[in-house]
């Protein structure tokens, strides 16, 4: 089959989300999903158009640093504090194609474990080399790099002493509205994981394990940055039965 | 089949505003603009109107710390990307809440309908996607509008099944072109979440 066969979305409809792959809506340890989990069944129906379609953004919006968190804040001479990393990975549905065109837009707190925000309250100090945002639109492979400093751990108000593991925040716009999703990305080894009360929102350990981005020392940049691959799974649509008329021919 | 799972969602968190909003949350300078803050970006087609509302949660309080988006046809029923849609509307908005009250707000055109795939037209609407600190999984829904005539015959509304919900789908008219779509996460009002 050529390539081009395999890169190309089938026009179907998107394949049902299956709730065991995510997080229960109400989880009362997390204490915010207590007055914020809707309570009825939602409502089901096959994607529309309105699904199926989706905002799309070019290579051309991004800037030349938008992807470099290391350097995308500061004065030009400088970088961010911390261990530097190269996040990366590919992006692809959930049968196996890449996803093009993918819109990643990325959050975090600094290597101290500190957002540059207005409601941060961690004593933890602000690195003024480092705002915390970044993007990165995939490739015809599906594939994304981002250059940052590895996040620290942080505490927060939920519990009376409740850390949050490293992670950063990804947003992802896939080909369609359907895929959008929101996610976090752990690192390997780090022992809050197992403990943190988000995490813990996701009943499958396997679900769990597929958000903890493992060490990918080949990939590492000798005298400069350790690396990290992430991957991502999106929805994705399955084939009409005319498209599989049109292949068999 | 399910070759792949697809990846977990985690919560937006309380600083999604910092990835998705960054000059909003005052880290300017890093991207020219946020994305989504315009969807109308010249001589568009169409009605202009304004789509505004606030989320609640269980209690009744709304949301100060939530992200909306939200994605639509033009004024002529063709999505952006679509052959012969509209150059001056991206279909796309995306609005941080307000850190006072609450408010989320679009300023957009009216959506004509779209077709349904078994046949037929879907009655005009808006998807909205809401996104927060507790909510784990991002909440889709839509907004119609009550004084369309197409509602009667919408695929979608069509099929809830406890009719007095219909109602948590519809913008109310607030003014000549004002449209107002408040969200309720929880309680009696609970509004009518999509899985699709
Ligand atoms: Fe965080």
């Amino acid at each position: 089959m050529p390539d081009k066969t395999n890169n190309t979305p089938p026009k179907g409809g998107y394949a049902a989300r299956l709730p065991a792959n995510h997080p229960v809506a109400l989880y009362p340890p997390y204490r915010t999903s207590v007055k914020r989990s809707p309570q009825a069944a939602p409502l089901s129906f096959p994607s529309t158009i309105s699904e199926e379609t989706g905002p799309v953004f070019g290579h051309s919006m991004l800037g030349p640093l938008d992807g470099d968190l290391l350097r995308n804040f500061g004065p030009q001479d400088q970088t961010a504090i911390g261990p530097r990393i190269i996040v990366h990975g590919r992006v692809q549905d959930q049968f196996g194609r890449p996803v093009a065109g993918a819109l990643l837009e990325v959050w975090q707190a600094n290597a101290g474990g500190r957002y540059r925000h207005v409601k941060e309250g961690y004593i933890a100090p602000l690195d003024p080399n480092f705002g915390g945002c970044g993007r990165v639109i995939t490739d015809a492979d599906g594939r994304y790099e981002l250059r940052t400093v590895k996040p620290g751990p942080y505490p927060w108000p939920n519990g009376p002493n409740d850390w949050r593991p490293a992670h950063i925040h990804f947003s992802v716009f896939g080909a369609g509205f359907a895929q959008r999703l929101i996610t976090q990305m752990y690192f390997e080894g780090d022992p809050l994981i197992p403990l943190c009360p988000i995490v813990r929102t996701i009943n499958d350990a396997a679900a769990v394990a597929r958000l903890i981005a493992p060490l990918d020392k080949p990939h590492t940049l000798p005298m400069d940055a350790l690396a990290y691959r992430f991957d991502i799974t999106l929805r994705g649509r399955r084939q009409t039965l005319f498209e599989n008329r049109m292949e068999g021919l | 089949m399910n070759d792949f799972p697809e990846t977990a969602s985690q919560t937006a968190g309380p600083y999604v505003h910092i990835g998705c909003t960054p000059n909003f949350a005052g880290i300017n300078g890093v991207y020219p603009d946020d994305l989504g803050a315009k969807m109308i970006t010249g001589a568009a087609n169409g009605t202009r109107i304004t789509l505004l509302g606030q989320v609640f949660d269980g209690t009744g309080t709304p949301l100060r710390d939530a992200m909306v988006e939200a994605w639509q046809a033009d004024a002529n029923g063709l999505y952006a990307g679509q052959p012969e849609a509209d150059l001056h509307f991206t279909g796309f908005g995306r609005c941080a809440c307000d850190p006072v009250d609450g408010t989320f707000r679009f300023e957009t055109v009216r959506p004509a309908a779209v077709p349904w795939p078994q046949g037929g037209m879907q009655a005009p609407h808006i998807t909205i996607w809401i996104v927060a600190r507790g909510i784990n999984l991002g909440l889709h829904t839509r907004a119609y509008f009550e004084d369309a005539p197409e509602n009667d015959s919408d695929p979608v509304l069509g099929r809830i099944e406890h009719r007095n919900r219909v109602r948590t789908l519809l913008a109310q008219r607030e003014e000549e072109s004002t449209y107002r779509f408040n969200i309720h996460l929880q309680g009696a009002g609970e509004t009518m979440f999509f899985d699709v």
